[in-house]
C-alpha cells in the first residue's frame, strides 16, 4: 500500500480498497474533491508531474525490455548499465519499458538527464553501453546512436524529434500511446497518464446501457479479425437478464507474424485492465477471463502484477470506487493451439475441455462460458475502450473510413526495412504503411506482395497497394483485416511457397473436428507440394498426378470455405485462393514449366554448368553429396539431373562461377 | 408451428427444433454421419449441410434451428457437390480394405460413397496409419478406419458418463484415443460396447472368439456346451430375415446343435437361479440391517463402473454372480458331476448380447482355482456370422428346446433381457419369500419401458420397498449422486449399462435403433404374458438344483459357486 499512500493528496484522503472513494481518480489526478486546499492541489500536481517523469532530479534510463528488446539483448544491456551506474556512482534510475514499436532498432535505451529532454538511442547492445553513458553523462550526445528525442520544452537542438521521424509521424498512436514510454507495471505512472479516468468516468456518469450505446456510436469494431460491431455485441449480453455473465479477453494471438497483443499486454497492461473493467460493467459481468498464451511469459508476468496492483488500489475487486460494481479478472493460460482463438473453442478450453469449436447458434452472447452469456473481445478492442469513454464516441469516429473507425495496430514483418509495431488510422493505404512508415524494402529489391490477416487472410498484389485499411475494402481483394499481422514479401518470394507455408500451418493447427478442414487442408497442402516437387524422381509424383491434383485445388478450396464448422476452417483456403487470384501465372509456371521463378522451390531448381566458364577443376564433383556431377579433370563437367538433389553445394564452391540455376 | 419452404414446398416446423428434425418428419432424406438422435449435436461431419437462403455458407441441418419463413434447398448442386467432396476427403484417408473389413456392406461410409456416386479417387495422399488396439478383452479399436465423427466419444460421455475416449492430437493427426494414448484395457472403459453400436465404420468392433470356439468344436475330446442369454433370441432373428423382435429361441437352439454344440442351455435358467439368490440376499439385507440400497450385479459394465468411479458403493452391490457366470460355475461343477465329465474337458461357451461379458468371463474373482468357468463368449453378431458361415438355412430348421438340466426357465428369467426385468423378476420372488404367496399383480408397469430412470414403490406383505430401475450409466451417476447427498428412500436398484437393457447391448446387431429396441422389448413382455411359469421360484429345475446340490439359497455351497466379491479398481481416468 506504500504506493497508494504516496498518491494520497493529504491525510484527509481515506480511499483504500476496503473503503473506496468514488472520486479517488479525479482527486489524485486533479484536485481534492472533498475539500479545498491549495497546498494539497499543488502537491498533487507535483506528484503527477514526477510520475510523468517531468523535471526529474536524477537521471532516468529507460530500456526497451519487451520481448523484442530482450531478444535483441536488452537484458544484457540493463546489466551493463547497472554495472556502470554502480561503478561510477551515478545517481540514476533504470526503468524497464515496453516496446515503442521500432523493433529493428532494439535494444533501445532512452536517457533523460535532469532538465533535459528524453533522448532515444538505438541498437545499444551491452558493449556500447559504457561508451554511450560516458559520452552522454559527459555532455556529449553521440549522434550516430540517436534515434530521436521526445517532444518537450527542454528539447535539444540538432537532435531530431521522434515524432518527426517518418516512422512515427504517420502513425496515430492511441492504443499504443503509453507503450515503450511508461513503466508498464507501475500503476501510478499509468494513472498519471490519464489512466483509469475512463473507468472512473464510466462508474460516475453512465449506466451500462449508456456505455454500450457510446461504444456502438463510436463505431468500434472487433480488432481480432471478425470486425463485428463491439457495441452491438455488448448490447446482446447487456440485454440478457442472466445473473451471471462473463467477459473474456481473447489474448490467444496465434497468427504467424502477429505480436500486437503481446506488446500491448507487456507494455501497457493497465490499459487492458481498464478496458476489461469498462466492458464488464457495460455487459453486467462480475468475472472476466483473460485467455493468454502460455508462450507469452512476460505478458503473463506483467498482467499478473498489474491485476494485483489494481486490486490493491481498489480498481478491481469488490465495490470498485464505491460504485457497487465488482469485478474479478482471472488469467487463463492457453496451450498455444491456434484454434483456441475461435470463440467457442476458447470457451471450451477455459472450461477445461479440448479446444474445439461448437456449432453456433447458440452464440456465446446467449449461451457461452459455463452456459452463461459471455462476451469475447480481443485485446486491442478492449484497449480502445478507455479512450473512447474518456474522449467520446465522436472523437473516436472522427477518423477512419465510412465503415471502419479509429485506428488499427499492425505488426510489420518480413522483407521490410523497419519491422515492428505501428498504429495507423483506418483508411491509411497499405502503400503508406510499407513505404512511408516501414521504410520500404531492403536491399534494393522490389515489393511483390503484402500478406495481411494471418493464415486466414490473403495477399495484396502491388497493383492494388493503394488499398485502404478498412474491413470491407480488404475483403474485396480477397484479404481481410485479421488481427493485424502484416508480412511484406519482396521479389524473391515464391507465392506457391507462401501458400504452402500457410496451408502447412493450418493443417497442423486444425482442431480435427470437421472433415473439410481436417482432411481438406491436408489435401490442399499435398496438392501444392505436388506441383512444387521434382517431376521425375524416385518416389516422386507422376506428371499425371501433378495435373490431376491441381484441377481439384480450387473446387476443394470452395467446399472447405462453404462447409467448415468455424471461422478457421472457413478461411483456411484463403492463402491459396488469394495467391491463385493474383499470382496464377506463378502457379502456371510451377505446373506447366515445372519451374519456380523465385527459385525457392528446391525440387524445381535445375543446376547447370556453363561450359564456357567451367575449367574442369573437379571441386564441384568432389563436393556433390549425391555424386550427380560427372567430368574429368580439366574437362567440362556435367550435372546428372536425375541424381541432383538441389542442395546448391556445387554453386557455393565453384570458383569460376560456371554453375547457374534455372 | 410455422412453415418453412424446403425445395419449393411448404412444410411444417416446430419452433426451437433443428432443421434436420423438421426434414425427417417431412420425409426428406438428408445424409448424416456424426448425428446421433438424443445427444447434443456436434456439427462435426458437415454431411447434412443444406443451403439456406440468405446465409452465406452452407448450414449443418443437424445443429441449426429452424426459423419462420426459412427457405431451404436440401439437394442443390452446391450442396450435393459439398457432400460428395466430404465423402471423397474421408475416403482419401481411409484404408482401402473393404473386402477384409468386418463392416463390409454394413458400413455407413461405404453407403455414403455409393449414394454420392464416388467412382474414382479424387484426392490421393498420405494416409494416417495407426496400430490396432487389441488390448481390451471386449473391444478392438482400429484408428486407421476412424473417420472422427465423434459418436463414440459422445455416447461414452453423454450416455454412459464414462469418457474413456476423446479426441487427441491436432490437425490431420487428430485421432480418438484414451487417456495418455494407452491401451483401452487400462483406461476407464467399462466395455459396454455402446461405442461399437454407434461407430459408422469398423474403427470399433467387438473382440472375436469364433475361431477359438470352432477349434473346440473340432476337438473330439472337448464336451462343448453353450448357453444363450435372454436377449439374444429376440434379436438374432433380425439377421435371419425374420420379423423384427421375433423370438427365434427354438430355431437358434437347433442351429446351435447343427453347429456342433453338445448341449444347449439357457442363461434364462441361471437368471432364475440369480433371482433365487438375489431376492434372498435382498430379504436378508432388509431383515438383518445390511447395506441398502442393494444394487444388481448382472451387468458387468456397471460393476466395473462402480468399482472404478464409486468404490464407496461396493458394499451395496449384490454379491450374486451374473447369470452367465452362475451357469458357468454350475456347469463345471454340478453338471460335470452328474454327467461324469471331467470339468477340464468341458468347453463352456456363452452367446451374449454384450461385449462386456467377454471381460467378465476373464475376471479373476470369477474363475475357479484359476480356471475360467466360461471359456469363450460370443456376441449375437458372432453367432449370426457363425450361422452364415456354416451355410445353415434358418428357415429349414425345425425349432427345438434347450437341454436339461438347464433348459427350462420361467418368464421372469427371460425378462432379464430388458431394463426393469431383473427388478420385476426379483420382486415376484422376494414377495414369495417374504409372504409365501404369489404377487397378485405380477406385472409392474411403472418399471417397464425405455426411460433411463424408472422408480416406484412396491408393497411386499408388510414391507414397503422403494425401487429404481436405471439404464445408461450417466443415469446411474445421477442416482448415485442423489444417494451420496443423502437420499434414502430406495432399497433396491437395478442398473443395466446399456440404455434399455440387454436388448440394446453392445453385442447386438449393429443396426440397433429405437424402433428395433421397442419391438425386442415387446417380444420379451409377450413371452412373459403368454407362458405359465412366470416366477423363478416356480421353475421346477431350479427346485431340483437346490434339492440335489445347492441345498437352499445363500447356502454355503451357493456362496462358493454363485457369489463373488468386488474391489476398487485403479484405471486411467
Amino acid at each position: 500500500m506504500a504506493d497508494l499512500k504516496n498518491l494520497k493528496c493529504c491525510n484527509e484522503c481515506w480511499h483504500n480498497k476496503d473503503n473506496p472513494c468514488f472520486h479517488f481518480i479525479d482527486c489524485i489526478t486533479g484536485k481534492p474533491v472533498c475539500h479545498n486546499d491549495v497546498d494539497c492541489e499543488f502537491e498533487q500536481s507535483k506528484k503527477m508531474s514526477q510520475l510523468k517523469n517531468e523535471n526529474s532530479e536524477i537521471i532516468i534510463i529507460f530500456v526497451g525490455s519487451g520481448t523484442c528488446g530482450l531478444g535483441a539483448g536488452a537484458g544484457k544491456t540493463i546489466k551493463a548499465i547497472s554495472k556502470y551506474i554502480n561503478e561510477n556512482d551515478v545517481d540514476a534510475r533504470i526503468v524497464e519499458v515496453g516496446c515503442i514499436g521500432i523493433c529493428t532498432e532494439e535494444p533501445l535505451v532512452d536517457i533523460q538527464m535532469p532538465g533535459k529532454s528524453r533522448i532515444s538511442f538505438k541498437k545499444i547492445t551491452e558493449e556500447k553501453v559504457n561508451l554511450l553513458l560516458d559520452s552522454v553523462f559527459g555532455g556529449d550526445i553521440p549522434i550516430e546512436h540517436v534515434l530521436g528525442q521526445y517532444n518537450s520544452r527542454l528539447s535539444i537542438d540538432g537532435i531530431p524529434l521522434l515524432s518527426e521521424l517518418s516512422f512515427f509521424m504517420h502513425q496515430t498512436r492511441w492504443v499504443l500511446e503509453n507503450i515503450g514510454i511508461i513503466n508498464p507495471v507501475n500503476i501510478n505512472e499509468y494513472i498519471a497518464n490519464n489512466g483509469f479516468m475512463g473507468l472512473s468516468k464510466t462508474l460516475q456518469n453512465y449506466t451500462p446501457i449508456e456505455i454500450c450505446n457510446q461504444i456502438l456510436d463510436s463505431g468500434l469494431r472487433g480488432r481480432g479479425g471478425g470486425g463485428f460491431l463491439t457495441g452491438k455485441k455488448w448490447h446482446m449480453a447487456q440485454s440478457s437478464s442472466a445473473e451471471q455473465k462473463y467477459l473474456i479477453c481473447n489474448a490467444d494471438e496465434g497468427d504467424p507474424g502477429a505480436f500486437m497483443d503481446r506488446a500491448l499486454i507487456e507494455g501497457d497492461p493497465y490499459k487492458l485492465i481498464e478496458g476489461i473493467a469498462i466492458a464488464a460493467y457495460a455487459i453486467g459481468a462480475s468475472k472476466a477471463y483473460v485467455y493468454l498464451r502460455a508462450e507469452y511469459p512476460l505478458a503473463i508476468k506483467n498482467l499478473k502484477i498489474a491485476i494485483s496492483k489494481a486490486i490493491e488500489y481498489g480498481l478491481l475487486g469488490s465495490n470498485i470506487l464505491d460504485s457497487g460494481f465488482n469485478l474479478d479478472i482471472v488469467i487463463k493460460m492457453g496451450a498455444g493451439a491456434f484454434v483456441c482463438g475461435e470463440e467457442t473453442a476458447l470457451i471450451n478450453s477455459i472450461e477445461g475441455k479440448r479446444g474445439m469449436p461448437k456449432p453456433r447458434p447458440p452464440f456465446p452472447a446467449v449461451k457461452g462460458l459455463f452456459g452463461k452469456p459471455t462476451i469475447i473481445n480481443n485485446v486491442e478492442t478492449l484497449a480502445n475502450v478507455p479512450k473512447i469513454i474518456l474522449n467520446g464516441a465522436k472523437w473516436f469516429n472522427s477518423i477512419g473510413t465510412e465503415t471502419s473507425k479509429g485506428t488499427k495496430v499492425f505488426a510489420l514483418s518480413g522483407n521490410i526495412n523497419i519491422t515492428g509495431l505501428v498504429e495507423v488510422s483506418m483508411g491509411t493505404s497499405i502503400d503508406d504503411i510499407v513505404y512511408t512508415i516501414g521504410g520500404g524494402i531492403p536491399n534494393n529489391k522490389s515489393l511483390k506482395a503484402v500478406q495481411i490477416g494471418g493464415p486466414s487472410g490473403g495477399c495484396i498484389h502491388t497493383s492494388i497497394l493503394d488499398i485502404e485499411v478498412d474491413y470491407e475494402s480488404l475483403k474485396t481483394v480477397g484479404a481481410m483485416m485479421g488481427s493485424g499481422g502484416l508480412v511484406v514479401m519482396d521479389e524473391d518470394t515464391c507465392m506457391v511457397d507462401i501458400a504452402k507455408f500457410f496451408m502447412d500451418f493450418i493443417q497442423r493447427e486444425s482442431c480435427g473436428k470437421c472433415i473439410p478442414c481436417r482432411e481438406g487442408t491436408r489435401r490442399m497442402l499435398e496438392i501444392l507440394e505436388k506441383i512444387s516437387s521434382k517431376p521425375s524422381k524416385g518416389k516422386s509424383i507422376s506428371q499425371l498426378e501433378r495435373f490431376h491434383s491441381i484441377l481439384h485445388l480450387k473446387s476443394l478450396a470452395e467446399v472447405i470455405q462453404d462447409t467448415s464448422l468455424c471461422g478457421l476452417g472457413k478461411s483456411a483456403p484463403n492463402p491459396v485462393l488469394s495467391t491463385l487470384r493474383w499470382f496464377s501465372d506463378e502457379y502456371d509456371v510451377h505446373v506447366y514449366e515445372k519451374r519456380c521463378p523465385a527459385k525457392k522451390c528446391k525440387d524445381l531448381l535445375v543446376y547447370q554448368i556453363d561450359n564456357t566458364k567451367c575449367n574442369g577443376c573437379t571441386i564441384c564433383s568432389k563436393n556433390c553429396p549425391s555424386d550427380a556431377i560427372l567430368g574429368e579433370l580439366k574437362h567440362h563437367h556435367y550435372i546428372n539431373q536425375d541424381k541432383c538433389i538441389g542442395c546448391s553445394a556445387c554453386l557455393d564452391v565453384c570458383k569460376p562461377k560456371a554453375i547457374f540455376v534455372n | 408451428m410455422f412453415n418453412i419452404e424446403v425445395n419449393s414446398n411448404l412444410i411444417e416446423a416446430k419452433p426451437g427444433e433443428y432443421i434436420l428434425s423438421t426434414l425427417k418428419r417431412a420425409g426428406i432424406k438428408v445424409p448424416t454421419l456424426c448425428h446421433l438422435e438424443g445427444l447434443i449435436p456436434s456439427g462435426a461431419c458437415r454431411m447434412c449441410v443444406v443451403e439456406v437462403e440468405g446465409m452465406h455458407d452452407l448450414i449443418p441441418s443437424c445443429a441449426f434451428p429452424v426459423s419462420d419463413g426459412m427457405k431451404i434447398k436440401t439437394h442443390s448442386a452446391r450442396v450435393v457437390k459439398a457432400r460428395k467432396t466430404i465423402v471423397e476427403l474421408l475416403l482419401s484417408n481411409h484404408p482401402d480394405d473393404c473386402l477384409y473389413c468386418v463392416r463390409n456392406e454394413d458400413c455407413e461410409l461405404q453407403k455414403l460413397a455409393k449414394q454420392h456416386g464416388v467412382i474414382e479417387r479424387t484426392f490421393a495422399g498420405e494416409k494416417n496409419k495407426y496400430f490396432l488396439d487389441m488390448s481390451s478383452p471386449s473391444i478392438v479399436r482400429d484408428p486407421s478406419k476412424c473417420i472422427l465423427c465423434g459418436r463414440c466419444v459422445r455416447v461414452c460421455e453423454e450416455t454412459q458418463g464414462v469418457s474413456a475416449i476423446d479426441f487427441i492430437g491436432r490437425g490431420s493427426k487428430t485421432r480418438i484415443g484414451t487417456a495418455f494414448d494407452e491401451g483401452l484395457n487400462i483406461s476407464s472403459c467399462i466395455n459396454c460396447g455402446q461405442c461399437i453400436m454407434v461407430c459408422p465404420t469398423a474403427a470399433l468392433r467387438g473382440q472375436r472368439y469364433i475361431e477359438e470356439v470352432q477349434e473346440a468344436l473340432r476337438d473330439p475330446k472337448k464336451h462343448v456346451v453353450i448357453q444363450h442369454a435372454p436377449a439374444v433370441s429376440v434379436t438374432l432373428g433380425e439377421t435371419l430375415n425374420c420379423k423384427n423382435g421375433a423370438d427365434v429361441s427354438g430355431i437358434m437352439t437347433s442351429a446351435l446343435r447343427t453347429l456342433g454344440f453338445d448341449r444347449v442351455f439357457e442363461t434364462s435358467f441361471s437368471a432364475d437361479l440369480t433371482i433365487m439368490e438375489e431376492a434372498s440376499e435382498l430379504v436378508q439385507r432388509i431383515k438383518t440391517g445390511g447395506t441398502l440400497p442393494m444394487f444388481t450385479s448382472c451387468s458387468p459394465g456397471w460393476v466395473k463402473f462402480l468399482e472404478q468411479f464409486y468404490p464407496e458403493f461396493i458394499p451395496n452391490l449384490s454379491t450374486c454372480k451374473s447369470p452367465q457366470m452362475m451357469l458357468g460355475a454350475v456347469i463345471k461343477s454340478y453338471y460335470a458331476e452328474i454327467e461324469g465329465i471331467d470339468p477340464d474337458d468341458i468347453y463352456n461357451v456363452s452367446v451374449m448380447p454384450c461385449v462386456a461379458k467377454k471381460f467378465e468371463a476373464g475376471r479373476q474373482e470369477l474363475s475357479n482355482n484359476g480356471k475360467p468357468d466360461i471359456d469363450a463368449v460370443l456376441t449375437t453378431r458372432e453367432l449370426a456370422m457363425m450361422i452364415e458361415t456354416s451355410g445353415i438355412e434358418a428357415n429349414s430348421l425345425s425349432p427345438s428346446i434347450a437341454d436339461n438340466p438347464f433348459g427350462e426357465r420361467s418368464t421372469a428369467g427371460k425378462l432379464f433381457g430388458v431394463s426393469g426385468g431383473v427388478m420385476e423378476a426379483a420382486i415376484r420372488t422376494a414377495n414369495f419369500l417374504l409372504t409365501g404367496y404369489e404377487l397378485e399383480q405380477s406385472q409392474i408397469l411403472e418399471i417397464r419401458g425405455l426411460d433411463g430412470i424408472k422408480e416406484t414403490i412396491v408393497q411386499l406383505g408388510d414391507l414397503t420397498l422403494g425401487v429404481a430401475v436405471v439404464s445408461g450409466l450417466n443415469n446411474a451417476r445421477k442416482i448415485l449422486e442423489q444417494i451420496k447427498k443423502g437420499r434414502n428412500d430406495l432399497h433396491f436398484i437395478e442398473v443395466m449399462s446399456c440404455p434399455g437393457g440387454c436388448i440394446a447391448g453392445g453385442g447386438q446387431p449393429i443396426k440397433t435403433d429405437i424402433e428395433l429396441i421397442k419391438s425386442r422389448m415387446k417380444s420379451l413382455y409377450y413371452i412373459d404374458k403368454s407362458e405359465p411359469v412366470r416366477a423363478s421360484h416356480d421353475n421346477p429345475y431350479i427346485k431340483k438344483l437346490y434339492d440335489e446340490y445347492l441345498e437352499h439359497p445363500l447356502s454355503h455351497k451357493s456362496h462358493k459357486l454363485l457369489h463373488t466379491s468386488y474391489s476398487e479398481r485403479e484405471v486411467l481416468i
